[in-house]
């Protein structure tokens, strides 16, 4: 039984990077990033350290998708901004 | 360099990767076997100093050097991100009132499971910090959910509020206070694993806060001078 459950969680994980790298789109790669997370994070438990998986919690489902989202956000920003800088000027 | 020069690098780099890694992994422990060389020296030594979570016990007390390290590394990110992500002469940064981040944006649910999960969410975290010697969880991972816990106030609309919230001086002397204790604590008063959790929990909260305050000034407040 446990090994049936490893091996659905490492399927499911491979299932979710391959999501990830197949969405080109950043904002919404950023958010299927999280889901990944979430899929390590289960994994991590199935393991049994639940140490990691807080950590990969916070980081990997949280603060990383967070700071990608941003990025991108300036990104953005900065840039539809420019073309109106240009024509004042 | 050239193309051919770079795959070429990139040939030899892959290769020996590959050898190393297959004369790493088929050295291995059988996945799922007795045989824990790792398990059977540690464990040994967790007990004997009365942490009954090995894994605190690792990190905080038979491997604090490699943990300060580790903390380190986090300490020169975050300042890296402070440092790069400052605002420079060309541009200007808004304050956080001048815009409308205000709580009329989002849904009623959504700020209302924002400002619900806060107190909740602060709790878990001083919860995994404190009792990271007990079970599961640390310094580290209570910081991680102390660090970005308080960004629920900006899922709930509330940018200005988040701001205020995490006055940036503040944060960036806990996080050097804390790092500095950090290395006192390793250094000089091994096995200390409640007051390193402790320590961890504050350094790395603030580690994330301010690299994620910047982030979001970037991403919110800062503007090219017209």
């Amino acid at each position: 039984m446990n090994e049936v459950l490893i091996v659905a969680v490492l399927l499911l994980t491979a299932f979710m990077a391959t999501a990830v790298v197949l969405t080109r789109d950043p904002a919404r790669q950023a958010i299927v990033l999280s889901g990944y997370g979430i899929v390590l994070t289960v994994l991590f438990v199935v393991l049994q350290a639940p140490d990691v998986a807080m950590s990969q919690t916070g980081v990997g489902t949280v603060v990383v998708p967070l700071i990608v989202m941003l990025a991108i956000h300036a990104i953005r920003r900065h840039h539809t901004r420019e073309p109106d800088e240009k024509d004042r000027s | 360099m050239s193309r051919r020069l770079r795959l070429l690098v990139l040939g030899v780099g892959g290769a020996g990767l590959a050898v190393l890694f297959a004369l790493a992994a088929f050295r291995l422990p059988r996945f799922g076997g007795t045989f824990h060389p790792y398990g059977q020296r540690t464990l040994p030594n967790a007990l004997a100093r009365h942490t009954p979570n090995v894994i605190s016990s690792i990190n905080f007390d038979q491997r604090a050097l490699d943990t300060l390290g580790e903390e380190l590394i986090l300490m020169a990110s975050a300042l890296a991100a402070v440092l790069v992500l400052r605002t420079v002469r060309a541009e200007q940064e808004d304050s956080a009132g001048e815009h409308a981040y205000g709580p009329a944006q989002v849904f009623d649910a959504l700020r209302i499971t924002g400002y619900l999960l806060l107190p909740v969410t602060l709790m878990t975290g001083v919860y995994i910090v404190a009792h990271g010697y007990l079970s599961p969880g640390g310094g580290f991972q209570g910081g991680v959910v102390l660090g970005s816990a308080i960004h629920l106030v900006y899922l709930a609309g509330d940018y200005p509020a988040l701001a205020r919230i995490r006055p940036v001086p503040m944060f960036e002397a806990g996080e050097a206070l804390a790092a500095g204790a950090f290395v006192v604590l390793a250094l000089w008063f091994a096995g200390q694993v409640k007051a390193m959790n402790a320590v961890v929990g504050l350094e790395v909260g603030c580690a994330f806060v301010l690299a994620l305050a910047k982030f979001f000034e970037q991403a919110l407040l800062v503007r090219k001078d017209s």
